[in-house]
Parts: C-alpha cells; sequence; structure tokens
C-alpha cells in the first residue's frame, strides 16, 4: 500500500494547489533558461546563418555587432583581389526606431550583398525572397508587418515581400533584409538641407586637402550623390563578408587581410565568442543569476511546504512508528510525497510554460538538454527539500501518540 | 498469533521511571515489579497521574525505564534504560495497542488503517486485504470497510483501532481507556473482546481503566498508586458497580 499515494488523494485540493504553485515557480525557471537560451541564439544567429569564412571589419574594433565599425565599400573589391578568395559581400547592419500604424517599431537593418546575396537563406514563412535592388525587403513575423505591406523609410517606401521567423537581433528587435544600397540610403540619408550642408562642406574638405588641389576634378564631382563619390564619401559598410574557395590557405589569406592597416579580421567562431563575450555577457549573467536566485526561492519554498505537509502528518508518523513501522516506510511517506509534487509541478511547468512563452516579449526557446538539467534539478530540490521533513519525521517518537 | 510460551507475557523487577532531575524530578514509577502471564486479562487501575501510562508505555516498547528490567515472553527487553532488543520490531510483531482516542490514519480507509500495520509486518498485499476484512467482518464494520475515519462513529473507530491491534495476533495486549469514549453496550462488546484474545488466543492483556463497572471482565486487578503498584481485589473495587463485561473471569 501507497501512503504517500493515499495522503495525496486524501488531500487532493490542496496538494493540486501546492503542485500548481510549485509549477509556476518552476515554470519561470525555465522561462529564464529559455530566455537565456534565446539571447544566445538571437546574438549568434545571422553570424551563424551568413556563415562567412571571415569577417573584415573596422580596423581596432570588434565588429559591427560589438560597436560601430564603418568600412570604405571598395574593400569588397580588393578582398576579392586577395588570392583564395571566392567572394566578398558588403554587409551592413544598424538599429532604427519608426513609427507605423500608430505604434513606435524598432527593427535591424540588415544590409545584403545585391545581387549576390538575395537572402536564399532566409527561414521564410511567407512571401519571398528580394528580387530587386532597391525597395524590397524580407520582416521578420516579429515586427508585424505582412507581405505586400509598405513602409516608408525616410523619403522611400519599401515594399514587404517576405516574413521570417525567429529572425531576432542581440537587442530582442526583429531583423529586417534589404539590400546593402537601400541599407545604406535607409541609414546615411540626410534631409535635403543637411544634405547642402554636406556638399558645401564636402567642396570645403576638398580644397584645404592636396587631393582637392592636384586633382580638381574630384572637386567638382564633391556636389554629386554621396554613393558615387568613394574617394571622399562617408564609408558605408559595416563589415565585409569573405568566402573562401575550396583547397584555400585560410590562414595565409588571413595573414594578407591582417597586414591591411584599415581592417581587422575575425573568423565566424570569433565572431561569435566576441558576441556572446560582449554585448550578451551582461543580460546573460543577469539572467544566470536571476535563474539562480529562482532556483534557491524554488528550494526554500520547495523546503517549506514539504516541512509543513510533514507537520501535519506528525501524529501519523508516530504512530506509524507505534505500531512498528520501520524507518524506510516514513522516509519514503516523506520522498514519495517530495517527488510527487516535484514531478506534477515540472508536467504544469512544461505544459503552462508552452502555452506562455510564445507571449513573452523576447524568444524563449526550451531545448531538450534544458528540460534535462530541469527535470534534474527538480530531483536536487525535492531531495534537499524533503531533508527538513524527514529530519523532522525521524524525531517524532512514537509516544507523542499518547499525548 | 506467537506461539505461545510457557514464559509470562510480561514480567518486570524493580522498574522505576524518573521524569526531570533536580527540584524538578518526579518519579513515575517506584520499583515496580509485576507478572502478566499469557492468558491473562487484568485490570490497571489508579487515579490520574499515578504511573499508568507510564508503566503501559514502558512494558509497550514506547518509553525506557530509568532503572530495572523488564521481560517479554522470557526475553529482556529493557535492562535500565537500555534497549536489549529491537524494540520496534518487537511492537511490529508481539504487541498490540488500543488508547482512548483511535488513532486512525485519517488518510486511510478503515480497511487500510488494519492492513497497514499487517504490511509494515510483512504480511504481502493480498493475504493483509482478507485479514484485514475478516477482522472487520469480525468486529460488524465489513460494510465500512471503505470508509474513511472521519465518516464513521466514535465507536466504529475504536473498534477499527482494535482490529488493527489484533491483526498480527500479538501476543500482549495493551488498552488505555479503551472504552472511555464507547457508550456501556460498546464498552461490553470491547472487553468482551479483550476477554477473548487472552482467554481464547492466550494472549497476555493489560488494561487501563477506570470504568469500575468492567472489572469482573479482568481474572485479576492491579492498583497504581504514587508510582507503586498493587494487587487489588476486585470485589473490593466493584462493590456496587454495574457489570458491564457480562461475565466473570474465566468464564470463556
Amino acid at each position: 500500500m501507497n501512503l504517500a499515494i493515499r495522503d495525496v488523494r486524501h488531500n487532493l485540493g490542496r496538494f493540486g494547489l501546492t503542485a500548481l504553485g510549485i509549477g509556476l515557480l518552476l515554470m519561470i525557471v525555465m522561462g529564464m533558461g529559455g530566455i537565456y537560451q534565446g539571447i544566445v541564439e538571437d546574438a549568434t544567429l545571422l553570424v551563424d546563418e551568413l556563415d562567412a569564412d571571415l569577417w573584415l571589419v573596422q580596423a581596432e574594433t570588434r565588429g559591427p555587432f560589438a560597436e560601430v565599425s564603418r568600412l570604405a565599400p571598395t574593400l569588397e573589391d580588393r578582398a576579392l583581389a586577395v588570392p583564395g578568395v571566392v567572394s566578398a559581400r558588403r554587409f551592413a547592419t544598424h538599429t532604427i526606431q519608426r513609427e507605423h500604424g500608430g505604434r513606435q517599431m524598432r527593427l535591424v537593418v540588415v544590409g545584403l550583398a545585391w545581387p549576390q546575396d538575395r537572402g536564399e537563406w532566409l527561414p521564410l514563412a511567407s512571401g519571398r525572397r528580394l528580387a530587386q535592388a532597391r525597395f524590397e525587403f524580407v520582416a521578420d513575423e516579429s515586427l508585424g508587418l505582412s507581405v505586400g505591406e509598405k513602409l516608408r523609410l525616410g523619403r522611400d517606401v519599401y515594399t514587404v515581400t517576405g516574413v521570417t521567423r525567429h529572425m531576432i537581433g542581440t537587442g530582442g528587435d526583429g531583423l529586417a533584409f534589404f539590400t546593402v544600397r537601400d541599407a545604406q540610403t535607409i541609414q546615411f540619408e540626410l534631409s535635403p538641407e543637411a544634405i547642402r550642408f554636406e556638399r558645401e562642406s564636402r567642396r570645403a574638405r576638398a580644397q584645404d586637402l592636396d587631393l582637392g588641389l592636384t586633382q580638381p576634378a574630384l572637386l567638382e564631382r564633391a556636389g554629386r550623390p554621396v554613393e558615387t563619390l568613394p574617394a571622399i564619401g562617408p564609408a558605408m559598410v559595416s563589415a565585409v563578408l569573405v568566402d573562401l574557395g575550396p583547397g584555400a590557405d585560410g590562414d595565409a589569406v588571413r595573414a594578407t587581410f591582417e597586414g591591411w592597416p584599415d581592417v581587422s579580421t575575425y573568423t565566424s567562431d570569433e565572431q561569435r565568442s566576441l558576441l556572446l563575450e560582449g554585448p550578451v555577457d551582461r543580460a546573460r549573467r543577469q539572467i544566470g543569476l536571476f535563474r539562480a536566485l529562482l532556483v534557491l526561492i524554488s528550494a526554500l519554498v520547495m523546503a517549506l511546504i514539504l516541512y509543513t505537509l510533514t507537520l501535519d502528518k506528525l501524529h501519523d508518523i508516530a504512530m506509524l512508528k507505534l505500531i512498528g513501522a520501520r524507518d524506510r516506510v516514513i522516509l519514503g511517506l516523506v520522498l514519495q510525497e517530495a517527488f510527487l509534487l516535484g514531478a506534477i509541478g515540472y508536467v504544469i511547468a512544461y505544459v503552462v510554460g508552452m502555452q506562455v512563452y510564445p507571449f513573452f516579449p523576447r524568444r524563449v526557446i526550451i531545448t531538450n538538454e534544458m528540460l534535462i538539467w530541469l527535470a534534474g534539478a527538480v530531483a536536487v530540490l525535492c531531495l534537499i527539500g524533503s531533508i527538513l521533513g524527514i529530519w523532522k519525521a525521524m524525531r517524532v517518537q512514537p509516544n507523542e501518540v499518547l499525548s | 498469533m506467537n506461539a505461545p510460551s510457557d514464559h509470562p507475557a510480561i514480567e518486570t523487577r524493580g522498574l522505576t521511571k524518573i521524569y526531570g532531575s533536580g527540584n524538578t524530578e518526579v518519579r513515575a514509577l517506584r520499583d515496580v515489579t509485576f507478572t502478566l502471564n499469557r492468558g491473562e486479562v487484568v485490570a490497571l487501575l489508579g487515579p490520574s497521574g499515578s504511573g499508568k501510562s507510564t508503566l503501559l508505555g514502558i512494558v509497550g516498547l514506547i518509553n525506557a525505564p530509568t532503572r530495572g528490567e523488564v521481560m517479554l515472553d522470557g526475553t529482556p527487553v529493557y535492562r535500565d534504560a537500555r534497549a536489549l532488543v529491537d524494540v520496534r520490531r518487537y511492537r511490529r510483531e508481539r504487541i498490540g495497542f488500543v488508547f482512548q482516542k483511535s488513532n486512525l490514519i485519517p488518510f486511510l480507509s478503515a480497511r487500510e488503517n488494519v492492513q497497514v500495520a499487517l504490511e509494515i509486518a510483512g504480511a504481502s498485499g493480498r493475504n493483509a486485504r482478507r485479514r484485514s476484512m475478516e477482522l472487520l467482518e469480525t468486529l460488524g464494520l465489513s460494510d465500512r470497510a471503505h470508509h474513511l475515519p472521519r465518516a464513521l462513529s466514535g465507536g466504529q473507530q475504536q473498534r477499527v483501532a482494535i482490529a488493527r491491534a489484533l491483526a498480527n495476533r500479538p501476543s500482549l495486549m495493551l488498552a488505555d481507556e479503551p472504552t472511555a469514549a464507547l457508550d456501556s453496550e460498546r464498552g461490553r462488546q470491547v472487553m468482551g473482546l479483550f476477554r477473548d484474545l487472552g482467554h481464547q488466543q492466550g494472549a497476555g492483556v493489560l488494561v487501563v481503566t477506570h470504568d469500575h463497572r468492567a472489572l469482573d471482565v479482568f481474572d485479576r486487578v492491579l492498583e497504581m498508586e504514587d508510582g507503586l503498584l498493587r494487587d487489588a481485589t476486585v470485589s473490593d473495587l466493584t462493590a456496587g458497580a454495574t457489570n458491564v463485561g457480562g461475565s466473570q473471569p474465566g468464564e470463556a
């Protein structure tokens, strides 16, 4: 006869409510782990999906995900000239916040190197990839945009051609994929007045430079659109992504790039590590700490509940001892209830969590490893939480029945 | 039931129990020496605080004496405060307890309350279920077997407690005011059960009681006062009391 099951059955309402409370607490512990995993995956998503062999970024910087990185667009052609390189793609990214449909919308603008990269690798939920060089983009579903919807950014209107799923930036904002040219326009577009000021400034700068004095044609071109002036225009791309050919000597190619004074070179793994150690690190540590505190609180709550459940049965335990019950019978009663509480709480945490997590503002990713870890943690919590109750139960004397 | 032996069910020598120390010292038992034979049904009388329950606790292996010796079925179980046997095992296998309150486990049904005692003693689930139903039938509770204690009357609860005490066929039955919560009819039935257990099944039965009406059930009466134990005469104590046992000692 299982005494624990019978006790639970007898106190079903109370036990159920307690299990629900434990379950909700465990759901938060599980959710914190899922948020942590989501942050890591969101942070490394682009690096993983772009899958470049080397990242060329502004010299002495850690790349566009860690800080501002500005490179001249001509770097793409220079990189292509290096033996072993089969492709070089311009890459631009920056975050903007605009009002759309009466709400504030933050989106991470990602510039893809048209026409080499049309977003073939994007996980589309609906619509299509980029099909033209200008005024189209693919948006993540978290932005709330649908295929065919138009979005005004600056003076231009862009049309959503496709919707991705789970393409989130480091800060939790949805990604929007444009061509690099559109991304640059969105980033650097100035008001007409600012453009006139910039042209005048550019002419003034060119006149003061030897370059301007020795090459008068440059002065003439200083007033043209900025993207036609790579020499004196601002650097417009965040990075250049380099792919190596089969059999290429990666170390040699990298050594070549590292000889260039205007770039720093990273592999995808290094970019990934920089992301995890950089912008994500503090959030990761904070969530880790919060999670550890939640586990501690769960342990205390479970210990208190199990202790109280045991206290309620002290007279019965004394009676069982009086009629000669072995310690293992008493131990089994307390432990089995603890594990039952933990198991039911765990199931509640999983079931409720799966319904609730999609509504969290940040992505919550629950992996099998995480579920196994939590199951182990719950088992340990049950064991630790039972210690106080077991200690109390073992101290009960059978003569307490007589009192 | 455990096989009857030639040894007394209980034998104590110089039993002393002291609670506290110094100014707060209380001598609950003073050099108590007595014997309870198997098949003997004995009443233990005395005013509150005289030491009856303390004596019951010691011979029931619930509490250890301060000094003295206790033997059950000829086996020394306590020498002074030291237990010489696995007392929990002795309680499990050889002693049945009934108290004033039924002390049933509230989350177990009547049958399960009996069954748990059998399973604790090592009976298989099937045998324990069968035996517990037999006992409940004997006590007229078969129709209440699946009810929880809270759904039973006080008398029914006490009968379930008695069934639990009888479950493992103890060689020693100890009862502390078992009829206090029962009406006279039920009280008579319970005392009759104890008498049968002693006389028909050869168990030693020691019953602490205040109920002078039932004294004619007992073979012998012991009286405690201030921790001292002495034999009392049934006729003296029952003078003027109503006979609730329905039979004289040794009748059954």
